[in-house]
């Protein structure tokens, strides 16, 4: 049985009075212990309330209207509130993009912690300390002691990022869920905060969720990978796979577009159009009107995911033009 | 056409005083910019790198005249244009633009599209009769590949890429020689990217343009850019041509940054690193503001702070030990 299994997953929100529109339409995702997912898509396609649907933190009006959450055999979503909030912050942590906002700013860093471990273990308070200062000097933060003190506005924001992936790690978790956290830093900060995450997760065996637009960072931290796009699941393999060969014109499209996968000076290739939004989605295949391959049966019908890709007419070499 | 630089600077200092403890006499100031020369000429794109707090958006302010200088001199075709009042400015503004990062706060919501291309011909071109202005309006919205029919629509009507088209368009419509893009692509979806990369692309060719362009994604300075200037704590650290700079990177902080760029093909999140951040701007290390984190710093660089001076390959780095 996997760790955890998302079966046909489907968010919906309130449109007017009678109607709704679907921010997530039916997606399915598997994680075996320790695994490391990337999650990747542009804004809107639905990465973002994917993780919040696997913490049941899907804001009213917006619901779970379809699917199963499956955690160690058990559907979190018929679970009691009470139950939920046991495993949130202690078996499945997360961690957000942007630490500032994560953070209380007026509460220390010591009693952020504490707060955290306290919530979900019966310690005395100098054996919380203990293991708050242990978890700080694990994400390398310097001098651990006498950052229990600190305030959030006192860190840089690489060190405040360490602190967030500490309370993560608090409670030895056994899935994390990254929602972009290195988006808001330096190219030098996030290769040590990813490294950390990688070297973390290898070495407690936890299981990750990474979200992000980063395909390089997708491609340096994962072993498998889901791309998606208006609220599906288009793509979904071995990382390493999909980046050398992808099957879905999407997937494609989006690796040929980067600058490092074309020549010098020459025109980068590029997607024509933009996403569609939610609430205005065309029929059959959703990216049906930006692809160079649909036809007649890809605008009356949604591709299931067959074979890694969901797609009628799916790249069969790499080099073939999407 | 001039031959010599479009834009220069000459040890252009830009300082920022802070306020004052209560109890303290001292004066903090915070050094953004500390003696940068560089020479930008007519049709390159000079890229500017570097990591928040370097320098790289003051740099292209001060040679906008949104900030003035401390010290230092800045040029545009030889002419002297820092310090100079508003009046004088003018007639240079229309040949300088800028685009901005985020196009949803660089345009103005309440103001339709043919108003806020219609602004800059009006404030910088006023001899423009007004039908030699919708003129010119429509055709910067054609070479930007916006659709006409957008001139009478609101900012909140178009996605994040049509905005910054637009917010592109304006830059153009006074026909400039020169454009400032500080991160112009940093707040757009992978697939947009390249869509306004390949505009910027063909409005060079097409005009001339020179470009000024800051940006912290090196695969987009590697693809895009002449010549790269990489910043560190006000300063450029080292100044190469684009093609070079990625397979020979000369000054240590450059190696560190190259290191740091996540790969397709994986591996660079293996190597050991030696974590660090930028040192604090108010009181800068003596010597060399990379040396804190320096693999290779040795007494020298603690104390004497290295020029930037020009290397065998033709290369210009700041490092006592670059060679």
């Amino acid at each position: 049985m996997p760790m955890l299994e998302v079966q046909d997953l489907h968010v919906a929100f309130p449109q007017g009075r009678k109607s709704e529109v679907e921010a997530l339409r039916g997606v399915d995702l598997t994680l075996e212990k320790g695994e490391r997912l990337g999650v990747v898509g542009e804004s809107g396609a639905g990465k973002s309330m994917l993780a919040f649907a696997i913490l049941n933190l899907i804001a009213e009006p917006g619901r779970v209207s379809k699917g199963r959450i499956m955690f160690h055999g058990q559907n979190l979503l018929d679970l009691p509130e009470r139950d939920i909030r046991a495993l949130r912050g202690n078996r499945i942590s997360m961690i957000f993009q942007d630490p500032m906002v994560t953070l209380n700013p007026v509460l220390s860093i010591g009693t952020q912690m504490m707060e955290t471990l306290r919530a979900h273990r019966r310690i005395s308070g100098a054996e919380a300390r203990a293991l708050c200062i242990a978890k700080l000097r694990e994400v390398a933060i310097p001098s651990p002691e006498s950052r229990l003190d600190a305030y959030p506005h006192e860190l840089s924001g690489g060190l405040r990022q360490r602190v967030v992936i500490a309370i993560a790690l608090l409670t030895d978790p056994e899935l994390i869920i990254a929602d972009e956290p290195t988006t808001a830093l330096d190219v030098t900060i996030q290769a040590e905060i990813m490294a950390l995450i990688l070297k973390l997760c290898r070495e407690n065996d936890v299981a990750l969720i990474l979200i992000t637009h980063d395909l390089g960072v997708v491609a340096e931290v994962t072993e498998r990978l889901m791309i998606m796009y208006a609220g599906k699941c288009v793509e979904t393999g071995a990382t390493d796979a999909i980046i050398k060969a992808p099957h879905h014109p999407y997937s494609a499209g989006l690796l040929r577009a980067l600058p490092q996968n074309a020549a010098r000076g020459t025109r980068l290739y590029q997607i024509p159009g933009s996403m569609p939004p939610i609430t205005a989605l065309p029929t059959g295949c959703a990216y049906h009107p930006r692809c160079a391959r649909a036809t007649a049966l890809c605008k009356a019908e949604i591709p299931p995911l067959e074979n890694g890709a969901a797609c009628f007419h799916p790249l069969t070499a790499p080099e073939e033009v999407p | 056409m001039t031959t010599g630089p479009i834009i220069e600077t000459r040890g252009l200092e830009v300082r920022f005083p802070l306020p004052t403890h209560f109890l303290s006499r001292q004066k903090p100031v915070l050094h953004a910019l500390n003696g940068v020369d560089i020479a930008i000429s007519p049709g390159e794109t000079f890229c500017v790198v570097g990591e928040s707090g370097c320098g790289k958006t003051t740099l292209g302010r001060a040679i906008m005249g949104l900030l003035e200088p401390s010290a230092g001199e800045i040029l545009f075709r030889g002419q002297r244009i820092d310090g100079m009042d508003e009046t004088t400015r003018k007639p240079i503004r229309r040949d300088m633009q800028m685009v901005f990062q985020n196009p949803y706060a660089s345009l103005n919501p309440r103001r339709n599209v043919y108003e806020t291309l219609a602004e800059p011909v009006r404030h910088l071109m006023p001899e423009k009769s007004p039908a030699e202005l919708r003129q010119q309006v429509e055709e910067v919205l054609d070479a930007t590949g916006c659709d006409p029919s957008w001139q009478r629509r609101l900012p909140h009507e178009f996605s994040g890429g049509q905005r910054q088209r637009i917010a592109i368009a304006r830059a153009l419509v006074t026909n400039p020689a020169f454009i400032v893009a500080d991160e112009p692509i940093s707040a757009l979806d992978v697939s947009i990217q390249a869509q306004i990369l390949n505009l910027l692309t063909d409005l060079q060719g097409e005009r001339g343009l020179t470009y000024l362009f800051i940006t912290h994604d090196l695969s987009v300075v590697e693809h895009f850019g002449t010549r790269v200037a990489v910043m560190y704590l006000g300063a450029v650290m080292e100044l190469a041509p684009a093609e070079t700079i990625f397979d020979n990177p000369k000054h240590p902080y450059t190696r560190l940054l190259l290191d740091a760029i996540p790969k397709l093909e994986g591996g660079s999140f293996d190597k050991p690193r030696t974590p660090g951040e930028l040192p604090d701007p108010v009181n800068p290390p003596p010597g060399c503001p990379f040396a804190p984190r320096c693999p290779m710093a040795e007494d020298l660089c603690r104390r004497d702070r290295p020029r930037l001076r020009e290397l065998p390959n033709g290369t210009h780095a700041a490092c006592h030990f670059a060679e």
